[in-house]
């Protein structure tokens, strides 16, 4: 072998074991969560045998399951309003190069993406806080949560759609344009199709979002209003508890299947999309 | 409802009513943390800066909290800790994500949206969750726990200082820093990956033409081109690690004090509210470079798609 075939041999094994070891270290936690939520002792890190008994613990986990049905409601809320208003913001950014404000607006719209969540959280805190004080309402609770989750969202919505919209072919629209379609019917008939499954993959994301969400809630919710992360969240600062990783192996689960399901459903429409394209364009 | 449209104009409501939004949920609440921030506390809540009584205006600024925050070591050493641990988190999730995005994009394309999707997984799956699962796995007689002590690494660890003694690995510096590099890996390779897969490769066979040996090729071609997505990533790592919160909460110990944690306790444990904000602005101002220097990259990635 010649020393520059070894050398291409050796940066192939080595591309492979990073990749392979840094698959190990994301997947770990992972792993561990779900095997150890099977773990009979009460010590959740040291296996001693099978057993499905947290999974009937957490059947009879009051506290545990009203968390889970505020967190559903919030993060079905969130999703929707996230969707409407980020899509509404990709399209201004991408579609209005000019218009008063848009470096701050653009810029508004990308900050609570890496702005610290106790900032975040804090602020819309206290400016509920001083709305309340002044008009009476909103009291804090299921409402304030949405709001913050909703801040959150929409930020990472319109990042989702505002790719997509930067990919659309502005020659498709125009077309529309010309054969007569008023501004709305293009939005509807011509743009709305073609955004969709960015759409999906937004509302998807930003509903995973908001259920996994710790520190907004904590700062917005109310008296009665503990979400699920909430509840995880106060038993696992106080150790290890199997009945978290009940719960973790359930949200893995679905989400899995979730994400999975989507994007086989996603790739399908996208390949049905270009065959289409394809006849037309041969027709 | 689209004569009404019409009347408006349909451009005018979608970009005010996002508009709108965020400045009443975003802007406007800096506005009144700084207010705060210079208030005075009341038993349960805070004064108003302005107040309205037998016809004077008063206005009631109070800056010792920012006095307090310069004066008081404790608070200067968190910020720095907070810091410090931020770019070493940084660094190293460049360190493990540079070649692993490199790597991904070098792969078989049928083969990359399977490794794609890999990446994005564990990000759909819950972020508390899965740093709740590293307590198992670093408390003794986690998988982790026993790999390090078995392979003497705990020695290696206490010898550099990053736990405060062999044989115990939860909340030290080093089961921070290990939870931050891991949540945040994907927030790294991501941008790197979609900017390491637009590489032409072209330029990569010119280098070698003109007589560049790959490690070479490697620094003069491949690192200068994917700049943009290093400090991407850079960003999108370090700039929330500064105020994080929920990891050194789970899995940092009593030493390793970060802001995030102030801001919290003073909220909750202490009430202070006017204390909190001086700290929410104090931290923004900490991470206004690193978000500005983020933004403008956003802008010019924007630009450069069309």
């Amino acid at each position: 072998m010649t020393p520059r075939g070894t050398s291409a041999n050796f940066n192939r094994w080595f591309g492979r074991g990073w990749l392979g070891l840094g698959y190990v270290f994301l997947f770990v936690p992972i792993v561990a969560l779900v095997v150890f939520s099977f773990n009979d002792s009460p010590i959740p890190n040291v296996w001693r045998g099978f057993t499905l008994k947290w999974y009937a613990a957490l059947a009879r986990d009051t506290e545990m399951l009203a968390g889970l049905w505020l967190s559903l409601k919030i993060a079905f809320l969130t999703a929707c309003g996230s969707v409407v208003l980020g899509t509404l913001t990709a399209f201004a950014l991408v579609k209005y190069k000019r218009f008063p404000g848009r470096t701050l607006f653009s810029g508004m719209s990308t900050a609570p993406l890496v702005m610290p969540e106790v900032v975040v959280g804090l602020s819309l805190l206290l400016m509920l806080v001083s709305v309340q004080r002044a008009l009476g309402f909103p009291e804090r609770g299921m409402l304030t949560i949405w709001f913050g989750h909703l801040l959150l969202g929409v930020a990472y919505a319109a990042v989702v759609v505002q790719a997509r919209l930067h990919d659309l072919n502005p020659q498709l629209e125009e077309a529309a344009m010309d054969l007569g379609a008023r501004p709305h019917q293009v939005f509807w008939l011509v743009t709305l199709p073609m955004i969709a499954q960015s759409l999906v993959s937004a509302w998807l994301l930003t509903f995973t979002l908001s259920l996994d969400d710790v520190v907004l809630s904590a700062f917005l919710s109310g008296p009665g209003s503990t979400t699920m992360p909430l509840v995880i969240f106060s038993r696992a600062r106080l150790g290890l508890n199997p009945s978290v990783n009940a719960v973790a192996t359930l949200i893995i689960v679905v989400v899995a299947v979730g994400v999975v399901t989507a994007s086989w459903f996603i790739a399908n429409a996208e390949r049905k999309r270009r065959r289409e394209m394809a006849a037309a364009a041969h027709a | 409802m689209n004569a009404l449209l019409a009347r408006i104009g349909g451009r005018t409501v979608v970009i005010a009513v996002p508009f709108l939004f965020l400045l009443v949920f975003f802007l406007f609440p800096f506005v009144i943390v700084g207010k705060i921030s210079v208030s005075e506390m009341e038993t349960v809540s805070f004064k108003d800066v302005l107040t309205w009584s037998d016809g004077v205006l008063t206005l009631a600024l109070r800056f010792s909290n920012y006095v307090f925050i310069t004066e008081d070591p404790l608070y200067f050493k968190t910020y720095l800790a907070s810091l410090h641990y931020a770019l070493v988190t940084t660094l190293l999730c460049l360190f493990i994500g540079y070649p692993f995005a490199y790597f991904m994009a070098r792969a078989r394309p049928t083969l990359q949206p399977a490794l794609l999707m890999l990446v994005m997984l564990p990000f759909w799956t819950s972020f508390l969750l899965r740093v709740y699962a590293w307590r198992g796995l670093l408390t003794e007689g986690g998988w982790v726990a026993e790999l390090i002590f078995a392979s003497g690494l705990d020695q290696v660890l206490y010898a550099v200082g990053l736990i405060a003694s062999p044989g115990k690995l939860m909340h030290t510096p080093f089961s921070l820093v290990l939870g931050m590099t891991y949540t945040y890996l994907p927030f790294m390779i991501l941008p790197l990956y979609g900017n390491l897969a637009k590489l032409d490769l072209r330029l990569l066979e010119a280098a070698a033409d003109l007589g560049a040996t790959p490690w070479v090729a490697f620094w003069k071609v491949t690192v200068p081109l994917s700049k943009a997505g290093i400090i991407a990533g850079s960003m999108l790592v370090f700039i929330p690690c500064v105020g994080e919160f929920v990891i050194p909460e789970l899995l940092g110990g009593p030493e390793t004090l970060m802001i995030g944690r102030v801001l919290w306790d003073e909220f909750f444990s202490n009430n202070d509210w006017p204390m909190a904000s001086s700290v929410a602005v104090v931290m923004v101002l900490l991470i206004i470079v690193p978000l500005a220097i983020f933004n403008k990259y956003q802008a010019e990635a924007q630009e450069s798609r069309k």
